[in-house]
């Protein structure tokens, strides 16, 4: 029995196979559709996250299966004082596998390390989303028709998004991708993603200021969000957040085939102005998200 | 106890010079009633200056937890006045229940009943991660 809770437990390998698997469903949703008959699916969310909730039961529904659970802490017995460890071991009596949001740092660990079922990390505050990291390569798997050799742009909080650096991660793992690293100075890729992720697979990377700059060479963009926090004075704030924020002037002299991807959800950083454009795939990223859980759910049930 | 004149007992010896006294609470030593010596900053010729811990009485050690400290630590273990054996600890590749968490939104931080779990990551720099978090221990 196998649960998912950071994207380094996957091998290339399974990650390509979980890539597969989905297209498959994606181009025959018919034939997976009773593949989880009267299996159920506990999203256990201590913390409300209303999309990656939906996408995870979507998924199951659309295998035919059934979902329980809660989306939030107040309503679940952890207002009760319920230890994570102990919540698992009661859910493994009901469900067959388990989703987990948790503010907690490693809590879909302990639940795994406790439950008899597969668990998955939904999100463990700003730690671990392995789903959103899935998401993210079949999506850029589906637009290029590959995942190695190209220009990877990741752009805006590169320190604090760890969407950014688990996509670092299992990006790196493919030949020729090199990365463009588009912050301001003060959120720059943090010291251990550079030694443990950049330097440790010897990728190919240069570090920007400049969105416009990087934009030509681009095959892919990552874009996260400027959150306004992050900033120590406001001014530096109000200096930066537009040269962070994509705008159609921007696209100028970006390629044709430029595929410009964001976790969702957006506040300002792209403009609407872009969603028109074939080049926008950030809605695109929300359904491949639920094709890629379905084919995860299969892979952890071990249905075939 | 006369430093040096240990009969029955354990000398834990070129601990790094300053962790004798964190080794003594890791290892419990202050619940025993045996005579146990700290000897700060004694001359090691390898490195300097060492610690040192005597222990009269032959008591089961924590080697994951030594070799957590310091792997070129020396543990003698004395019998009838004579070394009988001399042991290097191991680098472990797990460590549990001996430190804690220091990132505040771990987990650890509020699970009652949690083992505290750190796992060697990078063998050469003596890197260990919280197994729930990933914070790199002190
Ligand atoms: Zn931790």
């Amino acid at each position: 029995m196998r649960s998912l809770l950071d994207i380094s437990d996957l091998t290339v390998e399974e990650i390509d196979a979980l890539i597969a698997k989905a297209q498959d469903i994606i181009e025959h949703p018919d034939q997976y559709a009773e593949k989880c008959r009267r299996k159920k699916l506990a999203t256990l969310f201590y913390e409300p996250s209303t999309r990656t909730r939906l996408s995870f039961e979507a998924a199951m529904l659309e295998l035919g299966g059934s979902v329980i659970g809660f989306s939030e802490a107040q309503s679940s017995s952890a207002a009760k004082g319920e230890s994570v460890a102990d919540t698992a071991r009661v859910i493994s009596c009901f469900a067959d596998i388990i989703a987990m949001r948790h503010p907690k740092e490693g809590a879909p660990r302990v639940a795994a390390m406790n439950a008899s079922i597969p668990v998955i990390n939904a999100g463990d505050g700003g730690h671990n989303h392995p789903t959103q990291t899935l998401t993210d390569l079949l999506t850029i798997k589906r637009e290029k028709g590959r995942l190695d050799h190209m220009t990877v742009g990741c752009c805006g909080d590169l320190k604090f998004g760890r969407t950014v650096h688990s996509l670092l991660g299992a990006m790196s793992r493919y030949e020729g991708v090199d990365f463009v690293l588009i912050s301001p100075e003060e959120l720059k890729v943090p010291e251990h993603v550079r030694s443990d992720i950049l330097n440790a697979s010897g990728v190919k990377y240069r570090e920007t200021e400049s969105l416009l700059e990087a934009m030509p060479e681009l095959d892919v963009l990552y874009m996260t969000r400027v959150q306004r926090e992050r900033f120590i004075s406001e001014a530096d704030y109000v200096r930066l957040k537009d040269t962070y924020i994509l705008t159609p002037d921007k696209l100028e002299n970006a390629k044709a085939s430029l595929s410009i991807l964001h976790p969702l959800p957006r506040v300002n950083e792209i403009s609407v102005a872009i969603d028109a454009d074939p080049r926008a795939c950030y809605f695109k990223q929300v359904l491949n998200g639920k094709f890629i859980r379905m084919a995860l759910i299969l892979m952890l049930l071990e249905v075939e | 106890m006369l430093i040096g004149t240990i009969v029955d007992g354990i000398v834990i010896d070129h601990i790094p010079a300053g962790r004798g006294m964190e080794l003594y609470g890791y290892l419990g030593l202050d619940k025993l009633n045996c005579e146990v010596a700290l000897i700060k900053n004694a001359p090691s010729g390898k490195r300097g200056k060492k610690d040192i811990l005597k222990i009269n009485e032959v008591i089961d050690l924590n080697f994951d937890l030594l070799g957590y400290i310091d792997p070129h630590i020396t543990v003698n273990i004395i019998r009838g006045g004579e070394r009988v054996e001399k042991r290097h600890p191991d680098l472990p590749d797990e460590i549990r229940d001996v430190i804690r968490c220091k990132n505040p939104r771990c987990i650890t931080s509020t699970e009652q009943e949690i083992q505290h779990i750190f796992k060697l990551t990078d063998r050469e720099n003596r890197v260990y991660r919280c197994a729930y978090c990933d914070t790199r221990a002190k």
